[in-house]
């Protein structure tokens, strides 16, 4: 969430709330949101390594807010940050491990590890599906997100339908 | 095998059904393609019901034999051995005469591939069956315009379907799959030749029509479309290996569900906009 905060201040200075609803709207409901505290924590951590600045506004029934803008050693945290790739998704999780070692305990049956695990990713899908729904059209950087996760899902679920041929075959 | 014999309460715990509530249900169905080389064995002994408004999904990686299962459910192909029962009526003594007024009346079937008669208008392609079933013409054409504004083709009537574009070619199919509104809606790889937008968009008009109470099964590699359905098949090597029904709640709340997104607990909650 970091750079993400920083990336909203490069635009200009903004208060937490502010930012808190911008990372809301930007991203979609599929995205997990940062609760208001999170973003305070965050903010006020990224003012003491220096790369931000906040100043206190003063309202006039309210307490003061504190309105943050970006400084330079932000700005080249930023610059640091687009210039890297990131990693891709590992192949590696539990569920590849389970497969692997299921038929050495004798406590669990491989195709049948693979057809609970085909249901949860369909469950998922349709939740993606549903989210994709009630997401607003006109959000594109939300719906890019959504569409990302069912073609990783897609990809997983291809994925066990090779294990299955290739074990269904060995039986 | 008897008209009413009723299948007792599933294995799985599912509620008892009655052969009056299912749509559909197959028995021991089996096919066999003979060409050359060794005969290939598409449906090795499928036993499946389908009740009135389910919406199923039959998955799997192709060559498993679930499009020869549809068309064994269709009436396309006959199978070797088994039984189909539509609507609780045996049809293992229907003639293809009699399997093709079905498709007309009971049964409507969308393709990959759309088969559209090409040399006919969009309005006449989703006419046809309508008078092929012996609707008046007026009633046909009130249909076929109720259903082009519904499936967003309103002034594509006079259009010649090789001048659509893939998706919109699908949409005609769907309309003169419903156009005598039957009951059962079958679909085999429906999006199978369309980019994802066309997708997309398939996808949306079978959970409308299902909402709606239409009956549909759908056989796709796409697993996006596949959970739009209530229940989702796997079928591999001729069998079905998995039977599940979509629940559509909240997957359970782990960090990184899935691996790929950590998903709200109300993603319609919150101050918006």
């Amino acid at each position: 969430m970091r750079l993400s905060l920083l990336a909203l201040l490069a635009r200009g200075p903004a208060h937490g709330y502010e930012l808190k609803q911008d990372l809301e709207q930007m991203l979609g409901s599929a995205y997990p949101q940062p609760n208001v505290g999170q973003i305070y924590v965050t903010l006020g951590r990224l003012e003491k390594s220096g790369l931000i600045e906040g100043e206190d506004v003063e309202q006039s029934s309210r307490p003061n807010k504190k309105v943050y803008h970006l400084t330079d050693a932000g700005r080249e945290a930023l610059r640091v940050w687009f210039e890297e790739t990131e990693d891709e998704p590992r192949v590696r999780d539990e569920f590849f491990m389970k497969l692997a070692v299921a038929s050495q305990t004798g406590l669990a049956d491989q195709i049948t590890l693979i057809n609970k695990q085909r249901r949860q990713y369909l469950n998922t899908m349709r939740q993606l599906s549903k989210l994709a729904a009630a997401e607003d059209r006109d959000n594109r950087i939300a719906h890019l997100l959504i569409e990302g996760a069912m073609l990783h899902l897609q990809a997983d679920l291809d994925w066990l339908e090779r294990c299955q041929e290739e074990l269904e075959e060995l039986e | 095998m008897s008209d009413d014999s009723a299948p007792g309460p599933g294995a799985d715990g599912r509620p008892a059904v009655t052969a009056e509530s299912l749509a559909l249900r197959a028995e021991g169905l089996v096919k066999t393609h003979y060409g050359e080389g060794a005969p290939a064995h598409a449906v090795r002994g499928v036993d499946l019901s389908v009740r009135r408004g389910e919406f199923v999904a039959v998955t799997g990686p192709s060559g498993a034999g679930k499009s020869t299962l549809l068309h064994l459910l269709g009436g396309l192909q006959r199978p070797d051995s088994g039984g189909i029962w539509l609507d609780g009526e045996c049809a293992d003594a229907w003639s293809e005469a009699r399997w093709a007024v079905e498709r007309r009346k009971r049964i409507g079937i969308v393709f990959q591939f759309f088969n559209l008669v090409s040399n006919l208008s969009v309005a006449d392609n989703v006419e046809l069956p309508a008078l092929l079933a012996g609707v008046p013409p007026k009633r046909a054409r009130v249909e076929r315009t109720e259903l082009l504004a519904e499936l967003g083709l309103k002034g594509k009537e006079r259009s010649m379907p090789g001048e659509l574009s893939g998706g919109e070619q699908q949409r005609v199919a769907l309309a003169r799959a419903l156009v005598n509104r039957p009951p059962l809606l079958l679909a085999d790889e429906p999006a199978g030749s369309l980019d994802s937008k066309g997708t997309r968009e398939v996808m949306r008009l079978l959970s409308r029509f299902h909402q709606r109470g239409q009956t549909i099964v759908l056989v796709t590699h796409d697993a996006r479309l596949a959970s739009a359905a209530d229940r989702v098949i796997s079928f591999f090597d001729g069998r079905i290996a998995d039977d599940a029904e979509l629940d559509g709640g909240t997957p359970p709340r782990r960090a990184g569900t899935s691996g790929v997104l950590e998903l709200r607990d109300s993603p319609v909650s919150g101050p918006r906009g």
